[in-house]
């Protein structure tokens, strides 16, 4: 079938990657400016300048990604590159140091250059990871059509519970309005569910006043439900009875892939909120590193 | 009493319109009848605000009313002012039932009874038919009604609506969400809707939003004048079900059973169609008139769809009857195509001369041919020029009025084929839909015809003798070229008897596995999936398109089928018996060894399918997405997709902000998503019926659609992928640091404003960016290289690629 970033075009990336890291570490090896390895000899200029090079083009792949008239090359070889030559970055730049390291901007902005890589590791492993995730628990469905399902099945709860007695219809209707999907983004992430649904007053005990409870998996309302069930005598009520269960059962049961979707997706979609913003962080630091260098070296 | 008319003219479209008015301005005693109550029913039957074109553009206007392309108000206006100031004769809900006689003596009977007389009758019926009405007793129109405009009309009613179609269903649903409705279905299931409408039907029907009666129909409708009471409702809709009788009081009932086709009519008043294809057009002189004297065919009806054809011909059929002897409207528009020709002729001579010169031609009524002429091109190419080059996808046919053509298999190689004036060429492309399968090279002096493919399947479908001469010569060529490229076409002529054409439905057999092996077939059109019989199940190993030939294991040596072979979308085969195939390798050495290595690599290929059981389910799914006719297809790695819309985006904004494409949208199998996008089929179901022709195959495959569109939405409506959309072009957005620096307008993929009901609508579909260097924006924008756009001919060897990491 199709190919993956990490195979695309005969890892063409890879190999040059792979190059360059041999070049860099063999004449790191060979070179012996006098003095311990540094970014003010001539190969630490070097290996800073093509690294800082390298930093604006990985960043030029946001432009080259919504660039859509664009022919030069295609997004996925643009991100096959981004990400080996990305990792290359790691060798070149920590050559470039010498491996000192300080309290200062310049390792500042060293372990920026770190944080963005890892967290861009993250999102290869989530490219190559989630995407089959997502279609199996799917199944047939996407995901509007599972919501679509669900109000399918909240409108025939509502129908069902609309000729039943009235406490049954509140709970039903609260289960109905305050089943949550989504949210912020620990719930998103965390695809824990937040429903709720209002406990009505027992219709046999004298207190009045409702009470809020959580309702994961619909299944609050669906134990209070099966209670009601147990002590009903009506044959019809408790076919009625049964059949609201089971629907809220099915819809516990599209939700949960729903959520699911979410999450998966929310894996495939955080870590930008990282990436991105740490490399904006990255070029900062990258900026006030040069004009330092410059300035008070 | 009866009337007697000079002229009576049916039907008060623009066509109709333009006749009176122009009988009025001459003072031709005439009578306009129209059945409904109003003028242009086809155009007052648009949806609100509709843009109404005035295509073609080279065409001036000829008519004593005006008409400028506007809104769908405007042009009615237009319309109805023309006719308040020329004082057109008009009797509206009148509906002609029959037409007696003929010239100068026409009686004509009308459905209230009246009859007319009239020296000359001219029909301008359209092809939007009348309603096909329920036909039981207590049916009026204040009972019944067959369109239904607006539904917000209707709020808390009972409504009956009768039908299984999309428009039943559409109108139902449409209905349901503020009214109770009750759908009565003749049938058990609704096997005529498209896909989208029977899901939404059957749900609606399951939780009971509405209700419906299989296997039923309605057997009378009562109303409260006859004083009884149905629970304050005013009708009552007795309808016969499965169980008995049922009675529905309701306020409306709604009946959509279709249209009675206006050819039946045609046919009832005498007008003679030259066969039983729907797209046949009426066989008339160059003045409009049919076999019958005094009985003209103007407009829709008579194969011209386009408002301004109509409104010219209803100008000049009048001039006709006049006795007046005037040049069409698109005499300067001949003119001008003619003048680079060397023979000096004028109009009317050069279109003799063609009609003279190319015996394919010659007998086709002259009003036909000057519509195929105005729709060709004349091309005068320089020797050695190539017309087309071999895997080029173009599919205009072309016929040879001087000088001579070379056809060669492969570019550069040997000439296999010299035509000279009066022969065609590239018949294959046509009837295939596929690539050219050869090269085309002028030769001196030449001067060709090329005609358009909708132009020329109208002639096809029309006139038989067409359709029978380009089909023998497409058989004999198609054989000479696969087995036998050393014969001349006289010796394979003795061959042809002996060679049927088989047609074959989507899904039907071409031949079993086991069965007795004594044809090969060559598919002309379509393709076929070739399958076999492995540990129970079924494996699909080959994927063949029109082109090739299937059944040469079973010819060669073997005589039982080695495989079932079925066809992926309607097919059409060659089909040679043993014998022939005999005599052609007899005849040709090296045929044997050329069949015999096609028939090595299939095997070959087979194994290997086989040993990849997944890989051909995947190839059964497909083609059941009726990706077998695709050229090029957008598959989808499910794998690989992150969902990110990239390619939605980059299809927008590469495309006046609308994408044509819908990636969450269609089935996956496999982890392979069918996403919602243009297939670019091979005889594309939105070409069949375009009125200004406007979508047209790019060399290089690509189905599109030029600005002359004009909007009408046929194309939405007759494909079967849903790929079509009706849109309006947004205006201009700021650009991409516009927006990061400044926050101006929406961004990448974002709209910048909703174009609004009222705007100009056209249809818009993938066009494969045929006009952007690179390809497919789509494909180009994936960052994980999940979307691939490929043909069905690399289908196989796609899906047997294992996943390296």
């Amino acid at each position: 079938m199709h190919e993956s970033i990490l195979v695309y075009s005969g890892r063409r990336y890879l190999w040059v990657a792979l190059a360059v890291i041999a070049v860099a570490a063999a004449v790191y090896g060979i070179h012996d400016p006098g003095e311990p390895p540094n970014g003010g000899t001539w190969l630490g200029y070097t290996l800073g300048t093509l690294s800082a090079m390298l930093i604006v083009w990985l960043m030029w792949f946001g432009v080259r990604k919504r660039s859509y008239m664009s022919t030069a090359g295609t997004t996925q070889g643009w991100l096959s590159g981004h990400v080996y030559l990305g990792t290359t970055l790691l060798v070149l730049a920590t050559l470039h140091s010498g491996m000192q390291m300080g309290w200062n901007v310049h390792t500042l902005a060293y372990v920026f250059m770190w944080a963005v890589i890892l967290s861009g590791f993250y999102g290869v492993y989530a490219y190559r990871r989630y995407p089959r995730s997502v279609t199996e628990n799917r199944g047939e469905m996407n995901r509007e059509q599972m919501l679509a399902r669900v109000s399918d099945i909240d409108r025939r709860c509502m129908k069902v519970a609309q000729e039943l007695p009235i406490d049954i219809q509140e709970l039903t209707t609260s289960a109905v309005n305050r089943t949550t999907v989504g949210g912020g983004w620990r719930a998103q992430l965390s695809g824990r569910d937040y429903s709720q649904v209002v406990i009505p007053a027992s219709s046999d005990s004298s207190e009045t006043g409702h009470e809020i409870a959580a309702n994961p998996d619909q299944q609050t309302a669906i134990f209070w439900l099966a209670d009601r069930l147990s002590r009903s005598t009506d044959a019809g009520l408790s076919l009625k009875l049964k059949e609201l269960e089971s629907l809220l059962a099915g819809k516990a049961a599209l939700l949960r892939r729903v959520r699911a979707d979410i999450r998966l997706h929310g894996f495939l979609q955080a870590w930008l909120y990282v990436h991105v913003p740490l490399s904006f962080g990255l070029i900062a630091a990258l900026f006030v590193h040069i004009i330092t260098v410059f300035l008070y070296w | 009493m009866t009337d007697r008319y000079k002229v009576i003219i049916v039907g008060g479209g623009p066509a109709g319109l333009s006749a009176s008015a122009h009988a009025t301005s001459l003072g031709l005693s005439h009578i306009l009848l129209e059945m409904s109550e109003q003028h242009a029913e086809t155009v007052q039957r648009y949806q609100k605000g509709k843009h109404v074109m005035a295509e073609p553009n080279i065409l001036p206007l000829r008519s004593d009313i005006k008409f400028a392309a506007g809104t769908r108000e405007e042009v009615l206006e237009g319309w109805q002012i023309g006719i308040n100031e020329t004082g057109l004769n008009v009797r509206y809900s009148t509906e002609v039932v029959a037409i007696a006689g003929s010239a100068p003596s026409i009686q004509i009977k009308t459905a209230s009874g009246d009859s007319l007389e009239t020296e000359n009758v001219v029909f301008a019926i359209g092809v939007q038919g009348s309603p096909r009405k329920l036909g039981v007793e207590g049916e009026s129109g204040a009972t019944v009604q067959y369109t239904l405009d607006d539904p917000g009309r209707y709020q808390n009613q009972t409504i009956v609506v009768v039908g299984a179609g999309d428009a039943a269903i559409e109108n139902v649903l449409a209905l349901a969400k503020q009214n109770t409705v009750f759908l009565v279905n003749r049938r058990d299931e609704f096997a005529r809707a498209k896909d989208g409408n029977r899901t939404q039907i059957l749900r609606a029907i399951e939780d009971e939003s509405v209700g419906c009666f299989y296997e039923s129909s309605v057997a009378r409708i009562e109303s409260d004048a006859d004083g009884n009471d149905y629970e304050g409702k005013p009708h009552c809709a007795i309808v016969n079900t499965r169980n008995g009788e049922a009675r529905v009081p309701c306020d409306l009932i709604i009946a959509r059973l279709g249209a009675i086709p206006q050819r039946k009519l045609a046919e009832s008043c005498g007008i003679t169609f030259p066969n039983e294809d729907p797209a046949a057009i009426p066989q008339l002189s160059s003045r409009y008139e049919s076999d019958r004297a005094g009985l003209f065919v103007i407009g829709a009806l008579g194969g011209y769809p386009l408002i301004k054809q109509a409104m010219n011909q209803g100008f000049e059929v009048i001039e006709y009857i006049a006795g007046n002897d005037i040049e069409p409207a698109d005499q300067p528009v001949l003119a001008d195509k003619f003048r680079p020709l060397p023979f000096g002729l004028d109009v009317n001579a050069t279109l003799a001369l063609m009609q003279e010169k190319i015996p394919l031609f010659s007998g086709i009524n002259a009003l036909v041919f000057r519509e195929l002429i105005l729709s060709s091109d004349i091309r005068m190419p320089g020797s050695g020029e190539a017309i087309f080059r071999k895997n080029d996808y173009t599919d205009t046919f072309f016929t040879i009025l001087g000088g001579s053509i070379r056809i060669a298999l492969e570019d550069g190689s040997d000439t296999v084929l010299s035509l000279g004036p009066g022969q065609f060429f590239g018949e294959m492309s046509l009837l295939s839909g596929r690539r050219r399968s050869a090269t085309a090279t002028a030769g001196e002096d030449c001067v060709l015809i090329e005609t358009p493919r909708l132009t020329m399947n109208k002639l096809i479908n029309s006139i038989d003798r067409v359709r029978d001469y380009i089909d023998r010569e497409f058989i004999l060529r198609a054989v000479q070229s696969t087995f036998a490229p050393q014969a001349t076409l006289e010796e394979l002529r003795e061959l042809v008897s002996a060679i049927s054409v088989h047609a074959l439905k989507s899904g039907e057999t071409l031949f079993e596995e086991g069965d007795t092996a004594d044809r090969l077939h060559l598919i002309r059109s379509g393709s076929v999936a070739v399958s076999r019989q492995v540990g129970g199940r079924e494996i699909v190993t080959a994927y063949v398109a029109a082109g090739n030939y299937v059944g040469e294991m079973g010819l060669l040596g073997r005589t039982k089928r080695t495989a079932t072979v079925r066809a992926t979308v309607p097919t059409q085969t060659i089909s040679l018996d043993e014998k022939t195939f005999n005599q052609l390798l007899k005849a040709n050495p090296g045929l044997r060894e050329s069949v015999q290595a096609t028939m090595r690599d299939r095997i070959t290929e087979n194994a290997r399918m086989e040993a990849q059981p997944e890989a051909g389910d995947i190839i059964s799914f497909l083609m059941q997405q009726g990706v077998g006719e695709a050229t090029d297809v957008l598959l989808i790695d499910e794998t690989l997709c992150v969902g990110c819309d990239n390619c939605e985006v980059a299809c927008a904004e590469t495309h006046a902000g609308t994408s044509r494409l819908d990636r969450a949208a269609g089935p996956t199998y496999a982890s392979v998503h069918v996403p919602t996008s243009c297939r670019h089929c091979e005889d594309p179901h939105c070409m069949t019926d375009c009125p200004p022709d406007a979508i047209r195959r790019a060399p290089n495959g690509e189905v599109f659609i030029m600005d002359n569109c004009i909007g009408c939405g046929n194309c939405e409506r007759n494909c079967p992928y849903d790929v079509i959309q009706m849109a309006a072009t947004p205006p201009q957005k700021p650009g991409l640091a516009q927006w990061l620096f400044f926050g101006r307008g929406p961004g990448p993929g974002g709209q910048t404003v909703d174009a609004g009901s009222d705007a100009q609508k056209k249809a818009v579909k993938c066009d494969m960016c045929k006009d952007l260097s690179g390809g497919p924006a789509c494909v180009r924008a994936c960052p994980t290289g999940a979307a691939l756009r490929i043909g069905p001919e690399d289908l196989v060897s796609l899906v047997q690629r294992t996943r390296p990491f």
